[in-house]
């Protein structure tokens, strides 16, 4: 082999190495200065903070609450979208398709917007609170559901709706209906049906859904912080207080090493339950229906009307209330923001946030788009280790972004990696956050190009580079722009690791809105909300792109 | 001008080529002739450079080429899925060899004109490739890898996926172009009828060996083994002591025939009825089926209570059931390695 051959090969490997040393460093160095910290405070070992976790009632309630608001969370999910999840599989009535799609729109919303939205059509500030007021001429808000429970359940079902929706309603149309027609036939009420046909049978679809929002609800963090406060502590919350307010390193990483554990089995039990979903699928069997009935028209009706309301009328309520003020119009939530609020505790304006949030975002998506290519040609080109480097990839999708954050404030304060201080720190913390998203957008693409493509250009003397250059990319394009709209997405809401890492003048939207809305007074509630919808119609623009280009069958989310 | 020599390849611990040698002349049409998974497609990706393990040699013009990588090789390759670029016109996909090879734009845009008009798409250069029909894309791949003038061509049953009414026809013009080039070119398929069409020389593989090379004609002729026979469509093959009949035959036919042989009965070698002639043997036999097949008839006739015979014949008079007379020439009668 000629030197310059050699030298290029030299060359590829360290092309490919690159999304895993940037895994490396900013992912596993973080963690293991984690579980240093926890395990060893002081250089020896020492389990004491361990041992304050197990026998502190505070922290194992902190503990339980986190489980017990995640699984009321999950049952008022699955509740409320398996009813629906039928409607949809089994009925075809105008609007289906898109309604399906705009429910997933929740999911690409950032928690500070989801926070704020909800704060504004049921807190007490809020427009449902407005509305009963005005009605029955009461003095006092009515409405007493800031920092409870149930608002941030309310808050979890909303968010977390679409992708229980979407699991069941996808496997339950695959499946087809015509084992409850069978059972109708053979005497079965609409009781029975349920019982012994349409639960058993959409049961592992359930479960897997279940397992899901259950991972989402229990690393929750921007809709507990914001909309519960202190109180309602969940594992998140507690890491970001015990590091931040109280500064107690141990115990804020011992915290994140039981929420890694934690995630690790819950993910286990995820993967388990997903596998039992690839079922054969009886393709001819998938039809739906027009309704036939009254009965069926109204179970529509209800169904289409109440996903209207759980999914736009916080947003309407966002946007009503960012432009109305007692009922007349009133902008100065955004002709404000290039104002400084006096003592928001802010070094920067508002729109200086939005600045830095494009400007991380557009890092942050370049750099998240061009490891998570670099990584999927990796994973496709199928050596055998690149089986193991796919899950790798996979695992800051599984680490909660406040251990990310909390991970990258201990881990990179020192030199030679001092990025404390720079506002580098966010758009990386960002695209470790998008990779995984690029690259489950970017490896289906590429996966199902046909090898016999690739090869025909090689036959007709394209080389390795030339063939990815003219084939594999051009031909992945879809997933590459849902990837890297993803990853700007992400970045423009990502919330728990920012609030780590960013810093003085380089704060991010979500940041600034959870300060403004923390702060007291109406000038800085009016500006956190028309932040929020600013934040908001970015990130639906991404959420069109996406939808746009995924209705083509590009990515796995 | 090509050679591939005691060439074995396997697919983890399954062999799927057990040394086998094979030689292109140059301007000849060599057709690999086999059933699926006999290993066609494997060969023809060694010789391609797209499987590389692989123990054996492949040279061309004496010098091993194994070293090789595909895209340096110049040789072309039509995919049996044609593997069109989706995102490229008719035209850019027969320029694209032209490209990697940095010819000129101008002569690029002629060249994929002149071939265009060659295979019938004259003007189409801008067509999508998904607004094609299958023998719209068959021609489009067939220009491409024609494009950048290959030393070797190589078709990977590039009619597969057509319809029989397209194939006999293509068959014929793909054959009309090859020999045009002056192309030395491999051409793999499953169908013993378009081999005859196209090639100069078919090899005939089995599970992973090549059992016969010869002409078609050579080929139909004297088919070497039972395995080749019965590819070929040859229905009356028999262990020389399936039956008295077969013994009785095979001792007639041929002096020395050895118990523990087998034995095939040409298929151009029986007929229906007939008189007593020199070199033939007259049986009765009872029609078991007749199948009419448009220009003749399948035949097939029990001789002997226990031996199946199966002819073409232009009229069949009888009904099934009936005992007819069946001629057989004892020229047609021959041994086969098993």
């Amino acid at each position: 082999m000629s030197a310059r051959k050699s030298a290029l090969r030299y060359a590829k490997g360290l092309v490919f190495l690159l999304p895993l040393a940037f895994l490396g460093v900013f992912f596993v160095y973080p963690l293991l200065t984690l579980f240093d910290i926890s395990l060893r405070p002081d250089g020896a070992l020492d389990l004491s903070a361990f041992a304050r976790l197990m026998t502190s009632d505070y922290y194992l309630n902190t503990l339980l609450f986190t489980v017990y608001q995640a699984l009321v969370s999950t049952v008022a999910t699955l509740a409320l979208a398996l009813p629906c999840a039928y409607v949809f599989a089994r009925y075809r009535f105008p609007g289906r398709s898109l309604l399906l799609s705009l429910a997933t729109l929740p999911f690409v919303l950032p928690t500070v917007v989801v926070a704020l939205a909800f704060s504004a059509v049921l807190g007490e500030r809020g427009l449902l609170n407005d509305m009963l007021r005005l009605l029955f001429s009461l003095d006092e808000a009515p409405l007493q559901l800031e920092r409870t429970l149930a608002i941030i359940i309310i808050a979890h079902v909303f968010y977390n709706f679409s992708v229980a929706l979407r699991i069941m309603t996808g496997y339950w149309s695959s499946l087809g209906f015509h084992a409850e027609e069978a059972a109708r036939c053979l005497g079965a009420n609409e009781l029975a049906v349920w019982r012994d046909i349409r639960l058993p049978v959409i049961r592992p679809a359930l479960l897997s859904a279940g397992a899901l929002v259950f991972i989402f609800c229990f690393t929750s963090f921007g809709v507990v912080l914001i909309l519960g406060g202190v109180r309602f502590s969940t594992l998140e919350v507690q890491i970001y207080y015990q590091a931040v307010s109280i500064f107690n390193l141990p115990l804020a990483a011992a915290l994140s090493l039981v929420q890694i554990v934690s995630m690790l089995v819950l993910l286990l039990v995820y993967t388990a339950s997903q596998r039992r979903l690839h079922l054969p699928h009886d393709e001819r069997s998938a039809h739906s229906v027009r309704p036939h009935t009254r009965r069926e028209r109204a179970a529509i009706a209800i169904t289409v009307g109440l996903m209207s309301i759980l999914l736009f009328a916080p947003l309407a309520a966002l946007v009503w209330r960012s432009l109305f003020l007692a009922g007349h119009l009133d902008v100065s939530g955004y002709t404000s923001l290039a104002e400084k609020t006096r003592a928001s505790l802010l070094f920067t304006t508002p729109l200086e946030a939005v600045f830095n949030s494009l400007r991380f975002a557009l890092i942050a998506a370049s750099a998240a788009l061009s490891l998570g290519t670099v990584a999927s040609i990796m994973i496709k080109r199928g050596d055998a280790w690149t089986r193991l480097v796919d899950p790798l990839f996979m695992l800051p999708l599984a680490t909660s972004a406040v251990t990310l954050g909390f991970g990258f404030i201990v881990a990179l304060d020192e030199p030679p990696l001092d990025l404390r201080s720079s506002w580098a720190i966010i758009p990386i913390s960002h695209a470790l956050v998008a990779l995984p998203f690029v690259i489950r957008s970017v490896l289906p693409s590429l996966r199902v190009i046909p090898p016999s493509l690739g090869e025909a250009a090689c036959m007709l003397g394209a080389q390795e580079f030339a063939r990815l250059r003219t084939i594999d990319l051009p031909l992945a394009s879809r997933g590459l722009v849902v990837g890297a709209t993803f990853a700007f997405t992400v970045s423009m809401g990502e919330f728990g690791a920012s609030l780590f890492v960013a810093q003085r003048e380089s704060v991010t939207i979500p940041v600034v809105i959870y300060r403004l809305f923390g702060h007291p007074g109406l000038a800085s509630y009016r500006q956190a909300l028309a932040m929020s919808v600013i934040l908001m119609l970015v990130c639906a623009g991404g959420f069109l792109i996406i939808e746009r280009l995924r209705g083509a069958g590009v990515g796995e989310f | 001008m090509l050679r591939v020599s005691e060439v074995s390849h396997a697919y983890g611990r399954l062999e799927s080529l057990r040394s086998v040698s094979l030689q292109v002349e140059t301007g000849e049409i060599v057709c690999l002739l086999g059933p699926s998974g006999c290993g066609k497609t494997t060969l023809l990706r060694i010789i391609a450079g797209l499987e590389e393990n692989y123990r054996g040699q492949v040279t061309l013009d004496g010098q091993d080429i194994g070293g090789a990588p595909a895209h340096q090789r110049g040789f072309g390759l039509m995919f049996q899925d044609f593997a069109l670029f989706p995102h490229m016109s008719v035209a850019d996909n027969v320029a694209y060899g032209l490209r990697r090879r940095g010819v000129r734009a101008s002569l690029i845009r002629q060249q994929v004109a002149g071939l265009l008009e060659k295979v019938g798409l004259a003007g189409m250069g801008a067509r999508d490739i998904a607004s094609l029909s299958g023998g719209q894309k068959q021609r489009v791949a067939l220009a491409r890898s024609l494009a950048p003038r290959p030393r070797l061509l190589m078709l990977d049953e590039p009619l597969g996926s057509l319809d029989a009414q397209l194939r006999d026809q293509l068959a014929l013009e793909l054959r009309g172009l090859i020999k045009e080039q002056g192309l030395s070119a491999i051409y793999v398929t499953h169908d013993h009828r378009e081999a005859y069409a196209v090639a100069d020389r078919i090899a005939v593989m089995d599970v992973g060996s090549i059992e016969q090379v010869d002409t078609p004609l050579a080929l139909y002729r004297r088919p070497g083994s039972a395995f080749v026979a019965r590819f070929l469509g040859m229905r009356n093959v028999y262990a020389i002591n399936h039956s008295r009949f077969i013994h009785e035959l095979s001792r007639r036919a041929m002096a020395g025939a050895n118990d523990g042989e087998t034995v095939l009965i040409h298929p151009s070698g029986i007929r229906l009825g007939g008189s007593p002639a020199s070199r033939t043997m007259l049986s009765e036999a009872v029609l078991q089926s007749i199948v009419f097949r448009g220009d003749y008839y399948d035949v097939s006739a029990n001789a002997g209570g226990d031996t199946m015979l199966s002819f073409a014949a232009s009229q069949v008079s009888a009904d099934v059931g009936a005992t007819v007379t069946v001629a057989i020439s004892l020229d047609a009668v021959m041994t086969l390695r098993r």
